[in-house]
């Protein structure tokens, strides 16, 4: 009976010890504001673009974040100007945008807390190998639209459509200064990228088109990279943690956690080794955030 | 109400993209429908005048032919004309031309079959007629032919029809390329996908115009002929 009186004693002040410790535990978390140990929401809601969506390289990231994190990650694919008003709207946590001006004006409006680049990845201008515009050594994309437009019985197949390609293309034309719409030349498919894709590679035409749709595309058609890292065919991602003061409920610490994580030296490596495997070469590249 | 009151205010407009659409639209049908008549016609009043061994198969084949769906003909002249295909060095896909083609393996069927029944009717009293007053066995065809006007006006509308509201062949061989085959059907596929619902109501009401005045047209055509 004695010992087990013992017994008892020892248990309890052994149990306060540990709850001290916790509590101190807990404490420094806190301060150290990782948060860690004490996520109040783990759901962080990530809006972005198809495009981003269908290069799969979030989903390859997911486990990694969630793993380092405790988050868990839920990915909603939009067209561009869908995931901003997602944004806007606080049907989410952090957006994943390439579009400098609208990410911008998201910003400015107050719906976001600041953009956070954090990688690029180029689109190219791809065409048939034997290249009849000559396009491969040009500086820019938009000598190379021009030298297109110029050369005779060169096609440029188009998407013609709302995506972010489509205007990445009508800039580089604005800037060569030309209005390819309605000439003989110029098809428009009003479709997606794979489809435009094969609808060049039927034509032997050249096409502006994002590495991964080529790369996934590209043993069935019969169509070479010609131009790309060039600075008029860059694409910034950026992300943005939705404003706090715009939406109350929006997890501003799980946004924060995400965004110091894909900006942190882990996703670096993995965004850089990301596609190699399969093509040979990487499809974005990490930027340096440190 | 609202979508067709817009609608109403675009065609009346100087909307150049919709005058393409219908342009192309009605440059397709007339050269489908004129090529299959071309070849379906005189085929089927043979097939329906004559009697041949294997003719009870041919004529299943036809009727089986006759409701192919249009996205297996333009699969086929897909496979055909494609870059890889047997055909692909004369880069006809994604063309109106290629459009045409697809058309004419879906209507000639359609009009064969066709003129094969109406024929059969009435081709043995005829022919017993035709070669009792000595009429030269070649001219047999176009007196068939002749004699059947009427009703192959039916059947040229019957193909008219399938050719201008078609849109499964014509979106896999044309590819829907903005102001060069880009038709009223596709069109519709397009606008009604990008939530452009005027637009789409638009060329559907354009599409139900052009069709009236076509068949009222043959309607004409078929009652003088009749009188």
């Amino acid at each position: 009976m004695r010992i087990n009186k013992y017994w008892l004693l020892l248990v309890a002040v052994l149990m306060a010890v540990a709850l001290i410790f916790a509590a101190c535990a807990s404490q420094t978390t806190e301060d150290d504001g990782s948060g860690n140990d004490t996520i109040d929401n783990p759901v962080v809601r990530l809006a972005t673009t198809e495009t981003v969506n269908d290069s799969g390289l979030l989903t390859y990231l997911k486990p990694y974040f969630e793993e380092a994190s405790g988050y868990t990650l839920e990915i909603s694919a939009y067209s561009p100007s869908a995931a901003i008003t997602a944004g806007e709207e606080g049907e989410a946590d952090c957006l994943l945008l390439h579009d400098k001006s609208a990410e911008e004006d998201f910003v400015t409006a107050g719906y976001g807390v600041k953009r956070v680049p954090f990688m690029d990845s180029y689109y190219l201008i791809v065409g048939p190998a034997s290249d009849p515009a000559g396009i491969t050594d040009s500086p820019s994309a938009a000598k190379a639209f021009a030298k297109i437009a110029s050369a005779s019985g060169t096609d440029f197949v188009s998407r013609g459509d709302g995506s972010e390609v489509y205007k990445a293309e009508m800039n580089i034309w604005t800037k060569a200064n030309i209005n390819p719409a309605d000439q003989p030349w110029y098809f428009t498919t009003s479709s997606d990228m794979a489809t435009t894709l094969n609808m060049a590679g039927e034509r032997q035409a050249y096409c502006l088109t994002d590495k991964t749709s080529y790369l996934a595309n590209a043993a069935n058609l019969g169509l070479a990279i010609l131009l790309e890292k060039s600075d008029d065919l860059k694409n910034t991602y950026t992300l943005i943690a939705v404003d706090p003061s715009a939406w109350p409920d929006a997890n501003n610490a799980g946004a924060k956690a995400f965004i110091k994580w894909m900006t942190g030296d882990q996703a670096s490596q993995l965004i850089a080794d990301y596609g190699v495997k399969d093509y040979g070469q990487p499809l974005f590249y990490a930027m340096d955030n440190q | 109400m609202e979508y067709f009151v817009d609608a109403i205010k675009m065609l009346l407009g100087n909307n150049s993209e919709l005058r393409d659409i219908v342009a192309v639209t009605l440059q397709m049908s007339f050269f489908s429908t004129t090529i299959s008549m071309l070849i379906g016609m005189p085929l089927g009043v043979l097939i329906g005048s004559r009697h041949f061994v294997g003719k009870r198969y041919l004529v299943r084949v036809i009727h089986t032919l006759m409701g192919l769906p249009p996205v297996v003909a333009g699969l086929i002249v897909f496979l055909l004309l494609s870059r890889s295909g047997p055909f692909g060095e004369f880069q006809l896909l994604f063309s109106v031309p290629a459009m045409v083609i697809a058309q004419v393996v879906l209507i000639t069927p359609i009009i064969m079959g066709l003129t094969a029944s109406i024929t059969s009717v009435r081709a043995n009293s005829l022919l017993e007629t035709s070669r009792g007053i000595g009429i030269p066995r070649r001219k047999e065809i176009g007196l068939l032919l002749y004699e059947a006007r009427i009703q192959l006006i039916a059947v040229m509308m019957t193909g008219f029809g399938r050719a201008i509201s078609e849109v499964g062949a014509v979106q896999i061989v044309g590819g829907n390329v903005q102001f060069k085959t880009r038709v009223m059907t596709t069109a519709i596929m397009l606008e009604t996908n990008k939530g452009n619902f005027e637009l789409a109501v638009a060329l559907g009401i354009v599409l139900l115009l052009i069709s009236l005045i076509i068949n009222s047209f043959a309607q004409r055509l078929q009652e003088e002929r009749n009188d």
